[in-house]
């Protein structure tokens, strides 16, 4: 019987995510600011999660909190089709 | 007594003239110096594109107050029933300032960030209220047409 030949994967290298208020020392995200606020909502205007954009827990609440803000001060939508 | 920073938007109806505005905006103004505030910066946006329309209205006038008050006075109370009881206000959002955000909005007024916001806002700001002016009636119109048609 022949030898099941021995395969391993090789892995797919990306560059380490990283937290952008960490590295940029951001203290605080300003609600009113929706331009830099679409950095962290997908094309519908749903927040988009930590995995993807790799923000720290402290600070992908703080973002929560902002895009929520912003859109009840109608500066963002609550819903939308292809906003970006 | 340790003062809080409060940071209050709001957003008045497109169909007031400019002189209406003022008065709308002073009339604030008046009441949180009345009720132990200290007015700490006001912002006037203009005549600012919404996300989405509030009152059948897709534009609105913009207003930013910041100010400093006794953690304990009703003054947010007093603000947020005033906004609730003017007609005029289409949305408000009154919210307690934190330190960084203090300090944040202290290097936002002297102009630290490059970002186009703040900066344009005092010419174009100006230039667009007097635009509507003359117009507001027949710009209210068209607008609540959009909505129809939408």
């Amino acid at each position: 019987m022949a030898k099941r030949k021995r395969y391993t994967r090789t892995p797919i290298v990306r560059p380490k995510k990283y937290c952008r208020f960490k590295k940029s020392g951001i203290k605080y995200i300003d609600y009113k600011n929706p331009d830099f606020l679409m950095a962290f909502i997908n094309e519908q205007g749903k927040l988009l999660p930590r995995r993807i954009t790799g923000t720290s827990l402290k600070y992908q609440r703080k973002v929560a909190v902002a895009v929520k803000r912003c859109r009840h001060i109608a500066l963002l939508p609550y819903v939308a089709d292809e906003m970006k | 007594m340790a003062k809080t920073n409060y940071e209050s938007v709001v957003i008045l109806t497109p169909v007031l003239s400019e002189r209406m505005l003022q008065d709308a905006s002073s009339s604030f103004e008046k009441l949180i110096t009345e009720n132990g505030g200290e007015l700490i910066h006001k912002e006037n946006w203009g005549l600012t594109k919404m996300a989405y329309p509030i009152q059948r209205k897709t534009t609105g006038f913009y207003q930013i107050f910041e100010f400093a008050a006794d953690a304990d006075a009703e003054i947010v109370d007093k603000l947020e029933l005033a906004y609730r009881r003017d007609e005029q206000v289409l949305r408000y959002l009154t919210t307690k300032l934190e330190k960084h955000a203090v300090k944040y909005n202290e290097r936002r007024r002297n102009g630290e960030f490059n970002k186009p916001k703040p900066k344009k806002e005092e010419a174009p700001a100006a230039k667009s209220a007097a635009k509507v002016t003359p117009m507001e009636e027949a710009k209210v119109e068209s607008i609540t047409n959009e909505v129809e048609e939408s």
